[in-house]
């Protein structure tokens, strides 16, 4: 896997379009001090760009990456090494160099404008952490999307689809059932749904750090525990499974297909 | 060398000596100035001849000066029907033994001060208080301390009393069954200053009031309200602190009233905020601050007030104003690090939003007068949303919510035009500050 | 010893390879030939692992090859196309592949020099010319010395000199007991090597055995037209049957008989 990590590294170095990811998030947090929110207010500001823009440039970048190795696979395929660390030099390529970008972009704003209250720098480590966990489960999504599919463009068409709906069809629908059903007592219902979407749980991961403690007088009694305590692993557990399904399934299909 | 070791001994007996004896004197030169010139005095003590205060009241002329020393008084109801200084020294117990009120004032001109005054009665007949007084004048309770009674210091029809400097313990555990820290109804130009409550029903209650001065208190921890006020006018609310009540500033079907430099903090949870103008009238909240509440303030049916110059910082919802409050001049107030700055059940407002400072504002200064040019509007569509439908939080920073508020922006469908700022300020202003 | 067993392949609808059993000696060379859509390509990277069949089995010594990703090391295989990261330099891909396979090349000088490739071993690969890539796509199978060669088309492309040196090498390689597998669809260009002809046609081996026997079976010299008039031969007789429609649709989709496919033998 290693050999394979490391072209795979350089790669992305020389593609520059990490580097574009990372400085667009850090104008986007330099742009949030400068209109002088505090560090609180920039972690949820920064949350809602995170959970938008992290699934879409880690699909669209890793389904690229897929076709652009899959250009190649017949000469590394053909040498004596498992399909297996071919796949995960490429899947922990891509998540370590978009990961070290977002951490990067958002987290260096925050180192010199000092971390603040201890709240805030807990908030901050949360946003990171949740986008860390958003780029696992895209990455995996995106190689997944790309062995499975013959062609780039639809594969990227595919992509897309597939992030506007999580990151805003989903919610859509969620806020349709919040107001629309909103006469029968659809807390837990409606909890669940959000969890089963990784945008939103990781959105919902980082919002138990946040300003929801001034709200709970406006949520009811379901939420009020969620949000109250030991949500964290609540929210922690659908993260984890959106990693290891997509990746588990990119895998296999990655060991079944033709090349 | 025993000679110089004594010589060394009687030098610093004699030092010790005269440190005492001036010590002394001095002590007795403070005692005697302290000392009225020719008010009688009584002395109670568990030894003394005076055993118990009832006695000690019995036997005072009035006018007099009451000593009480040290010690349990464990008498059930004492009265004090003729006017009296009471003074505790090294807080004696006064113990009402679970009867009725422990203290009842009857008299004009007493004073009570320095005891600590505990276990009136829990019947909710005829309200127990540890401290009562009833249509009295110029009553002064001063530094007592309070704790396990009804109502702590309650005064009926009172006019001209002063409740300072004092130390009120509840233990409510259920808002029915349980009194109020300092309750006052139907009393006019009465002081209550300096006061700490907690763990009462209300913690400052003031019922068919007039021209009240309260200030300085603590009202913290109590099940529902830190400072309530109903029916009243004219009364004046200054440098109180209301903490992590279920709500701070609870003003009701009341007018003229003055509000000024308090602080309302951390009024959390279902319903709590951190104040509620409820039927209130041409009244003025200047300077104060409201920090992490769920709501900081609440209008409801309220008419004609001022709100300048307030700090609203990081609270859930800064401003909720129901559709029947108009007239009210929100000026001047500093919004920041709100998760929302006002919702609203209208799409009309009647009230007047000017030269607020707003730090969701992003509009453009040209002229550079400080005024924003453009307007603000400050509710938004998701908050109106999560003020309906309050499990729409499961959205909160979605970037749905963001292109729904966007496009509500820019085709005002849902939200209500006229409520707006039309000079918002640019600049933060120097007072307002965000505990980050 | 390369043997296939009852390979079959589909690719969605179309059948590409049908039930092949094919057997590839030591010491042997042996050209896979027939039109663009054969199978051929298909075939070859079967042997590779490359592509996995639905049917039947690629066996190396008696293994599956598709069993253990070690085997690997035994087979040098070229693509049709080749492909690389484009961003490096062929010396790059060198280290690169000697690192994926854990061990150094082992004729990488005589190999480069062999082929004229050293000027051009530090230039990106991007830069290079079609025929050059192709060149470099054989050397990267030959530096590791494997015992089995498989090529796709492998002189395609090259100009004259190179190709011969090539094909010198390749000779050579089957001297020393390699066993040499190349496709290719002008059976011309390879026939100066081959031991053995194998053409593949709609997926299914139409004809195998020596270039003499093709010529012996079908009176023509130049093996093109051989092969032609195999084809010829065989639509006629699938005319012949009551049961087929067309000629071109039989070509297609009749089931050929293990016999017919055979016919060489």
């Amino acid at each position: 896997m290693i050999p394979m990590l490391q072209l795979v590294l350089r790669d992305l170095w020389r593609s520059r379009w990490p580097a574009a990811y990372g400085l667009f998030l850090l104008a986007t947090s330099e742009a949030l001090f400068a209109f002088g929110e505090n560090r609180a207010q920039a972690v949820a500001s920064l949350l809602t760009v995170t959970v938008l823009v992290v699934p879409t440039m880690t699909l669209a970048l890793g389904v690229s990456q897929c076709f652009d190795w899959r250009y190649c696979a017949e000469l590394l395929l053909a040498q004596p090494v498992r399909r297996g660390a071919i796949f995960a030099g490429q899947y922990v390529g891509l998540t370590l160099v978009l990961s070290l970008s977002f951490v990067f972009g958002v987290g260096l704003p925050f180192l010199w404008m000092g971390l603040g209250s201890r709240a805030a720098a807990q908030a901050l480590a949360v946003l990171l952490a949740a986008g860390i966990l958003l780029t696992l489960v895209f990455g995996a999504l995106a190689l997944l999307l790309g062995t499975a599919s013959e062609q780039r463009l639809p594969a990227l068409g595919r992509a897309f689809s597939l992030a506007l709906f999580l990151c805003v069809v989903y919610d859509g629908i969620l806020l349709a059932a919040a107001t629309g059903l909103a006469d029968y007592r659809l807390e837990k219902p409606l909890l669940a749904l959000a969890l089963l979407n990784p945008v939103d749980a990781a959105r919902l991961l980082v919002l138990l750090k946040l300003d929801v403690a001034a709200l709970t007088g406006y949520t009811g009694a379901v939420m009020q525990q969620f949000f109250g305590a030991g949500a964290q692993s609540v929210a922690l557990l659908p993260l984890a499974l959106w990693v290891a399904v997509p990746a588990a399934l990119a895998y296999r299909a990655y060991q079944r297909r033709d090349f | 060398m025993p000679v110089t070791a004594r010589a060394r001994t009687m030098v610093l007996v004699g030092l010790v000596a005269a440190c005492a004896w001036l010590l002394a004197a001095w002590r007795q030169a403070a005692l005697a100035a302290e000392k009225p010139s020719q008010a009688p005095q009584l002395v109670v003590c568990p030894n003394c001849r005076l055993r118990k205060l009832g006695e000690a009241l019995a036997a005072a002329a009035p006018g007099a000066r009451v000593i009480v020393q040290a010690g349990l008084y464990a008498e059930g109801t004492v009265t004090v029907n003729k006017p009296v200084e009471i003074t505790g020294q090294g807080y004696p117990v006064i113990d009402g033994l679970g009867r009725a009120d422990v203290i009842r004032v009857t008299a004009n001109d007493v004073t009570i001060r320095a005891l600590w005054v505990r276990n009136s009665g829990s019947s909710a007949m005829g309200d127990p208080a540890a401290i009562k007084a009833v249509g009295v004048s110029r009553c002064l309770i001063e530094d007592n301390r309070v704790s396990d009674s009804l109502f702590g210091i309650r005064l009926d029809q009172a006019s001209d009393c002063v409740v300072r400097h004092n130390e009120l313990r509840g233990g409510a555990t259920s808002a029915s069954y349980s009194g109020n820290a300092i309750h006052l109804w139907n009393s006019q130009r009465v002081v209550v200053e300096g006061n700490r409550a907690r763990g009462w029903r209300d913690g400052l209650y003031f019922e068919f009031t007039r021209g009240l001065r309260v200030q300085g208190n603590l009202s913290e921890n109590n099940l529902r309200y830190g400072l309530h006020t109903m029916y009243s006018s004219d009364n004046r609310y200054r440098q109180n602190l209301l903490r992590a009540n279920q709500g701070g500033v609870v003003l009701m079907y009341s007018r003229q009233l003055t509000v000024l430099d308090n602080r309302s903090e951390r009024h959390w949870g279902a319903a709590c905020y951190g104040a509620l103008l409820k039927d209130l009238d041409a009244s003025r909240f200047e300077h104060n601050r409201f920090a992490g509440n769920s709501v900081a303030l609440v209008a409801d049916n309220a008419n004609g007030n001022v709100v300048a110059a307030n700090d609203f910082v990081q609270n859930g919802f800064a401003l909720r104003i129901l559709a029947s409050s108009s007239d009210n001049r929100f000026s001047g107030n500093a919004f920041a690090a709100n998760a929302f700055d006002v919702i609203t059940n209208g799409t009309r407002s009647d009230n007047l939003f000017a030269a607020n400072y707003w730090d969701r504002y992003r509009g453009y200064d040209l002229d550079h007068d400080g005024i924003g040019d453009v307007p603000y509007y400050p509710v938004s569509l998701f908050a109106l949303l999560l003020g309906e439908y309050p499990q729409a939080i499961l959205l909160l920073r979605s970037p749905l919510v963001s292109l729904l508020d966007l496009a509500e922006r820019g085709i005002p469908l849902l939200t209500p035009q006229a409520l707006r700022d039309t000079r918002p300020l640019m600049e933060r202003p120097r007072w307002s500050k965000s505990s980050d | 010893m390369v043997e296939v067993v009852g390979l079959s392949k589909r690719f969605g609808r179309r059948q590409v390879l049908r039930e092949l059993t094919l057997c590839f000696p030591p010491g042997r060379l042996t050209v896979l030939v027939g039109p663009n859509g054969a199978g051929k390509t298909t075939l070859l990277k079967c042997l590779v692992d490359l592509v996995r069949p639905q049917q039947g089995s690629v066996l190396l010594d008696g293994l599956a090859v598709g069993s253990d990703p070690r085997l690997r090391r035994r087979i040098g295989y070229v693509s049709q196309l080749p492909r690389f990261p484009e961003q490096l330099s062929a010396a790059q891909v060198i280290e690169l592949l000697a690192a994926l396979r854990a061990s150094a090349p082992v004729r990488r000088d005589e190999v480069l020099d062999t082929l004229g490739l050293e000027s051009e071993i530090h230039r990106p690969l991007s830069q290079l010319s079609g025929g050059t890539r192709k060149k470099v796509s054989a050397a990267l199978a030959l530096i590791f010395d494997p015992e089995i060669l498989v090529m796709d088309e492998p002189t395609a492309g090259l100009d004259p000199r190179s190709a011969l040196r090539l094909k010198d090498w390749l000779r050579a390689e089957r001297g020393h007991g390699k066993t040499v597998i190349l496709a290719s669809h002008l059976v011309s260009e390879l026939e100066e090597l081959s031991d053995r002809i194998v053409f593949l046609m709609d997926g299914a081996v139409w004809f195998d055995g020596a270039a003499a026997e093709l010529r012996a079976r079908s009176g023509e010299q130049n093996l093109e037209r051989a092969l032609a008039r195999l084809v010829e031969e065989r639509i006629a007789a699938a005319l012949a049957e009551p049961s087929t429609t067309a000629p071109i649709a039989a070509a297609k989709t009749a089931p050929w008989p293990r016999s017919a496919g055979m016919a060489g033998r």
